[in-house]
């Protein structure tokens, strides 16, 4: 056991803006990011995750909410592995009989976000710095205690990590990032 | 008086009678006690089994034999999990296969009640599709669906969880013909151009193959595999589950390929210049290390699942759709090319390195084999338990006639054989069907041999007893420096006494020359099952044989005299 540390931050320590780049396990695997769009039947998560899981792919987010048409869900799942399996495993999602459709959005031309949530502690002369970078940022204040501040931000995942480099991570207490959504441009399908 | 509404498990049948069930294999149990009440009412039959992995392997015995999806009915909890090794078996060889689980009362689901056990959850990876049902309303829609899902496409087995709540409420749901599956489609005319550009490939090849495998047997495109093969007078090769639809007595067949296929099915995979697969997915089995296979040829892809294109093999050209179909269009297309030199390679080939094996030293598997293939004339339903019983009746039984041949596959399943031939009895009332087994693999799911008893069915059942797991033991001998371990059956019984405590006629062949006379009267006998032991000598090989992981080049056609390095491939 390492030394307690006095500070209370998420299990999974946060590494900057490497952690785009690279997969848990430290090799340089490409992120991908799948749009599925899904029959809102129980069960459908675990189909989905199931094919991720065999084939040895980390999910790194994953987003499911309704969509447009009653009884579908939308599915964004960001994802690192074996670029060599990748349209294989899309063609098995795709065969799961309650996904309608799969697209991988790597590298098509469509727009995506992501929202972040940061809690900080920080008080006096730190909290102007921080207050500097929210500014900078467009992020938002959301909560604004005696010891802590909470930022919310958005935007692409590239300038969440920017934003969380530039706080010290030991005055990190708890970040909760909504993971990825995307939608393709124009009147393609997502 | 107002009729009274049926419960939802009367519901269930009346759907099961409406998808034309003739048969449900089935164990009881308190969870199901409501869909086994409503049975008693209705002309579908059960054939009770003594184990839930038998009854799921005679549901897919009677599907591959039909054609028609084989149904399962078991109980929760223990009940079900014995279904799973039969779920896997019939999704890894795409066998339609309902399984119905009695489930726990729904406010229970999750307690860790009585028999309960997360059904659908512990068989996700084993299924197509499965189903938990929450409401009796629900019921004929769901039975519609996995119907329609289970034997379409490529089949697969579909589960249906039933707790026991749903299936006791009372159920006015209608009747469903339509089913509304956005996220479910199912290929059938392959792409025009797809079929054109396979066309000119074939057409132009010098040394085209066509590689048949089980996607033929099920879309029944054996016939125009065939005709093609006559066009184009190209060989055709099949896989262990492709025998049967193509006839395997055709002088364009070479019989089977991959690790225990025959020399010249193997010699002509490895020198083909062009190979077309169709309905098969290059499975281990067949292409060895998958860099060095076929390197130079073009190849070809025909498959209903668009999810096999580029799993193993990169094909030049993929067509997704059903196999006949496809097949008979690229018929339409094909030019003949000058073949005769590569027939008659294929030919010098067979003659070269015919199947063979020793005629001295005891009873021989393979003697017993070859006689089973002349006494049925081909056109016994055959099927196989799995090890090297398995690759020698393979080898010597040749299969003439589309699904006649039954054998687990991809999943490798010891002690499917003699129930799937109870459920391909059921299917082929009147046809002889013969269960080639092992002594291994028959004690599996021996206790099935009261099932057969009960109900007189007329099956064979050819215990090819060495005593041994012989596979395993052939590995040891041939990669293991003989280091047995784990393979001796020691304390096997008598199998003749055992069939005949079931009141089961039985014969024992103990030579040679015994051979004929016993298979023709197990042939020829009707009255019920019985059962044919061949205790062969216990030691043998299976040859040709391409170690796992090695190319085809590295078939070894006869014992080697120096040690073999271990396979690199899996099992």
């Amino acid at each position: 056991m390492t030394s307690a540390t006095p500070i209370t931050t998420d299990l999974q320590p946060v590494t900057g803006s490497t952690r785009r780049e690279s997969a848990p396990d430290g090799s340089k695997k490409p992120l991908h990011t799948i749009a599925l769009l899904v029959r809102n039947a129980p069960g459908v998560l675990v189909r989905v995750a199931m094919v991720f899981s065999r084939r040895g792919y980390n999910i790194e987010s994953l987003v499911v909410s309704p969509g447009a048409r009653e009884g579908f869900s939308r599915m964004t799942v960001t994802c690192s592995g074996d670029p060599s399996i990748l349209s294989q495993m899309i063609k098995q999602l795709t065969k799961l009989v309650d996904v309608v459709h799969t697209i991988d959005h790597t590298s098509t031309d469509s727009f995506e976000t992501e929202i972040a949530l940061i809690k900080i502690r920080c008080s006096g002369e730190e909290r102007r710095e921080i207050l500097q970078i929210a500014e900078h940022f467009k992020a938002k204040i959301v909560d604004y205690a005696a010891e802590s501040l909470i930022l919310r931000v958005y935007g692409g995942s590239d300038k969440l990590d920017a934003l969380i480099a530039l706080i010290p991570k030991e005055n990190i207490v708890e970040l909760v990032r909504s993971g990825k959504i995307v939608m393709a441009r124009a009147l393609e399908k997502t | 008086m107002e009729a009274r509404l049926p419960t939802g498990a009367e519901k269930l049948i009346q759907c099961l009678e409406c998808e034309g069930v003739e048969y449900i294999f089935g164990y009881s149990g308190g969870a199901a006690m409501p869909i086994f009440d409503a049975l008693v009412d209705s002309d579908i039959e059960l054939i009770l089994v003594r184990h839930e992995q038998g009854a799921v392997h005679m549901a897919d015995g009677y599907a591959r034999a039909s054609g028609k999806p084989g149904v399962v009915l078991v109980t929760s909890g223990p009940g079900a999990t014995n279904t799973v090794t039969g779920l896997l078996t019939a999704h890894m060889d795409s066998v339609p296969v309902i399984v119905l689980t009695g489930q726990t009362i729904s406010s229970m689901l999750g307690k860790d009640g009585f028999q309960e056990a997360d059904v659908t959850g512990i068989t996700y990876a084993v299924v197509k599709h499965s189903y938990l049902v929450k409401d009796p309303a629900d019921i004929p829609r769901t039975t519609r669906e996995a119907f329609h899902i289970a034997t379409t496409g490529r089949p697969g087995p579909v589960l249906i969880d039933l707790p026991k709540d749903v299936t006791q409420a009372p159920c006015d749901a209608p009747f469903v013909d339509e089913v509304d599956l956005p996220g479910y489609s199912t290929p059938t005319h392959g792409d025009p151009e797809a079929i054109r550009q396979a066309a000119g490939l074939l057409s132009s090849a010098r040394r085209p193959l066509l590689y048949v495998g089980h996607g033929a047997v099920i879309s029944n495109a054996g016939k125009a595999v065939v005709r093609l093969a006559e066009r184009l007078r190209a060989p055709i090769v099949n896989t262990l589950l492709g025998k049967g639809a193509a006839d395997e007595t055709h002088p364009l067949h070479l019989g089977m390929l991959g690790m225990h296929g025959t020399a010249y099915a193997n010699k002509a995979v490895d020198a083909c210049d062009c190979i077309m697969a169709i309905g098969a997915r290059w499975d281990d089995r067949i292409t060895g290390k998958l860099d060095e296979f076929c390197v130079g040829a073009a190849k070809i892809h025909i498959d209903i699942d668009p999810a096999e294109f580029g799993k193993m093999i990169q094909p030049d050209v993929a067509i997704a759709g059903d196999a006949r179909l496809v097949v008979e269009e690229l018929i339409q297309h094909v030019e003949p090319s000058d073949t005769r030199e590569w027939l008659e390679q294929c030919q010098t080939w067979r003659e070269r390195h015919p199947l063979k094996y020793a005629r001295q030293g005891g009873l021989r598997a393979q003697h017993v084999l070859d006689r089973l293939n002349h006494v049925t004339g081909g056109n016994a339903v055959i099927t196989t338990d799995v090890g090297q019983h398995q690759m020698w009746a393979a080898q010597f039984c040749l299969a003439t006639t589309n699904r006649h041949w039954i054998s687990s596959g991809g999943a490798g399943t010891m002690g499917f054989g003699f129930p799937a031939a109870l459920g391909a009895q059921l299917a082929c009332p009147e046809k002889k069907v013969w269960a080639v087994v092992g002594d291994g693999g028959f004690q599996m799911t021996q206790a099935e041999l009261a099932t057969a008893a009960i109900h007189k069915l007329p099956t064979k059942c050819l215990i090819i007893n060495n005593n041994f797991l012989g596979m395993v033991r052939q590995w040891q001998e041939l990669f293991f420096e003989n280091r047995l371990s784990g393979v001796d059956l020691v304390g096997n019984p008598d199998f003749v006494k055992l069939a005949q405590a079931y009141g089961i006629k039985a014969w024992r062949i103990r030579r040679s020359a015994d051979v004929d006379r016993i298979l023709s009267q197990a042939h020829e006998y009707d009255e019920g099952p019985c059962v044919v032991v061949a205790e062969v000598v216990k030691e043998d090989n299976v040859f040709p044989m391409i170690p796992a992981g090695s190319p085809i080049s590295g078939m070894i056609i006869e014992k080697p005299r120096n040690p073999l390095a271990r396979p690199t491939g899996s099992t």
